[in-house]
């Protein structure tokens, strides 16, 4: 197997993009990558992007060969496959497109991820969400997406004592750094008093515990690592790539506390890597909900379970903390374009690393990881970044 | 949802029938045909069983942002029941105030309406829970 680089990153701006069509977004965030590697179109071998449910948000299936057409590339016949993973179709689309290098099987490698959610209203929305969870025996009966992950949070209190606060201090730890965060959709810091007195969405969870519904773009460029020098100074090694699923349905799982999917991907990915919890400097981790960001933290043995949540609170995963998690603002602030987040959160990883993550650059960022969850645990991907020059 | 999808799914929503590994004997709601501990020792040989019906909350959360569907209904409480029998699934809980509903809490499925096709369409049933024995009979 060979080492694999990113070379290229970018994205679009996050959040309500009613100018721009889903088409426009995966073209964007494309172009700015490749132009960031300093690679040609004629160079690219494939195409992988991450979407979630195209199918459902704008009613158009078959969105990677669309991409590549409207990016000018129709006429080289790219292979071009859209990757499904619910929440985790990006970083599940990153896992394949390093797998088809890594393999020899290609060179320049474009993983993207792309989704396109205020076409439709926000109930609606609520809905195709849900249907990540198991819709015969979770939607069905009235469980809503946010609900689950609220059930969580509360088993997670009862049984840990995890205070609601501890909670609230990962939305406040977020809107920081995505105040922090040029290509954060929300560039705002939020008190732990409006964390606290926000409009309830699903008990114990309101709704500055939830990320938003997001439009957005984002791609990066793989390249073979023996390559990586004539395209950048600083290529950026991928050393582990981990994906682990579990029962579809919450109720289903070992215990509703730990995602067990991201216990198994994070040692699979840190076992490649050759590298332990303790190594890792910054990490982006899927906080679709405050609660989900205290368990991945646990989970990813970066704290002891039932611990998460007083360590976020005492500032261990703030900036420069023991750990920074989520410098971008996480999905929390950053914003959740679904299929899209995935390769965000290596897009800020790989920022980090190279140095150029400006006012919330992380004074010694030499290992970094990605965690991207897809449903309520059903499938969760790691990989494991370092420099590589 | 069509109305075929809905109703492959009555046995299981109407009665709670689960299945029962015969190899291993353990319980799967809804059931399955692949029993996950004993894989292809079990095909064939799952044998169709009905929960006893009761069970107690390991978690829940009352829902305010509720789907098109389940707006009338708003706030209303959706748990997980860990089943006597061993088994979990998720249900609305009913006839409960939101002070009254805690972890433990002891349940019991009910038959109930869980929605309907539109206005004129299909109505669909299966179970809720309600607390068991709330209000015991005064002698």
């Amino acid at each position: 197997m060979r080492d694999v680089a990113i070379i290229g990153i970018g994205e679009t701006e996050f959040g309500e993009l009613w100018n721009k069509s889903f088409r426009e977004i995966g073209i964007e965030a494309g172009f700015k990558a490749i132009e960031d590697a300093g690679i040609t179109s004629q160079q690219i071998d494939a195409l992988y992007i991450g979407n979630m449910s195209a199918g459902k948000f704008i009613e158009q299936e078959h969105v990677a060969p669309l991409v590549a057409d409207y990016s000018g590339l129709a006429d080289m016949h790219l292979p071009a496959v859209r990757v499904e993973a619910a929440g985790a179709s990006g970083g599940v689309a990153l896992a394949t497109g390093y797998m088809a290098v890594a393999s020899g099987m290609y060179n320049i490698v474009i993983v993207g991820g792309a989704e396109k959610m205020t076409d439709v209203g926000d109930k609606q929305a609520l809905q195709i969400l849900s249907a990540t969870a198991d819709q015969e025996w979770e939607s069905v009966f009235g469980a809503t997406f946010p609900s689950l992950y609220a059930m969580m949070a509360r088993r997670h209190m009862h049984v840990y004592g995890t205070t609601r606060e501890n909670l609230a201090a990962v939305a406040v730890k977020n809107h920081r750094n995505g105040s922090l965060n040029p290509h954060a959709q929300y560039r705002r810091e939020i008190s732990m008093e409006m964390v606290l007195n926000a409009p309830p969405v699903a008990t114990p969870l309101g709704m500055f515990d939830c990320a938003p519904l997001s439009d957005g773009g984002a791609a990066v460029v793989l390249c073979p690592m023996d390559r990586a020098k004539k395209f950048t100074d600083t290529p950026i090694q991928i050393l582990g790539s981990g994906i682990a699923t579990d029962t579809l349905a919450l109720h289903n799982r070992r215990d509703i506390c730990t995602m067990d999917a991201t216990v198994i991907a994070g040692k699979r990915a840190l076992h490649q890597a050759k590298r332990t919890p303790k190594d890792v400097k910054v990490a982006e981790v899927h906080d679709n909900f405050t609660i989900a960001e205290i368990m991945a933290v646990e989970d990813l043995r970066f704290f002891e379970k039932g611990k998460g949540g007083a360590a976020t609170e005492e500032g261990l995963t703030a900036l420069n903390g023991e750990v920074s998690v989520n410098t971008s603002g996480g999905l929390k602030a950053r914003g959740q374009p679904v299929g899209a987040t995935g390769v965000a959160q290596a897009i800020e990883i790989v920022r980090q690393l190279r140095g150029e993550a400006d006012k919330r650059q992380v004074d010694d960022a030499t290992t970094g990881l990605i965690h991207n969850v897809g449903g309520t645990g059903a499938t969760a991907v790691v990989h494991i970044l370092e420099r590589g020059d | 949802m069509a109305i075929p999808r809905f109703w492959r799914e009555t046995p299981s929503r109407y009665n709670l029938f689960a299945s029962k590994c015969g190899n291993c004997g353990e319980v799967h709601f809804p059931p399955r045909s692949v029993c996950p501990s004993c894989h292809r020792k079990s095909i064939g040989r799952m044998k169709s069983i009905k929960l006893c019906g009761s069970g107690n909350i390991l978690s829940y959360s009352v829902v305010h942002d509720a789907p098109e569907d389940f707006e009338m209904q708003k706030p209303y409480i959706i748990a997980i029941i860990e089943m006597k029998d061993g088994v979990r699934l998720t249900a609305p809980i009913i006839d409960c105030d939101e002070c009254d509903i805690d972890i433990g809490l002891e349940v019991e499925a009910s038959f109930r309406k869980l929605g309907q096709e539109g206005k004129a369409g299909v109505i669909h049933y299966g179970y809720k829970f309600r607390p068991l024995n709330t209000t015991p009979p005064e002698k």
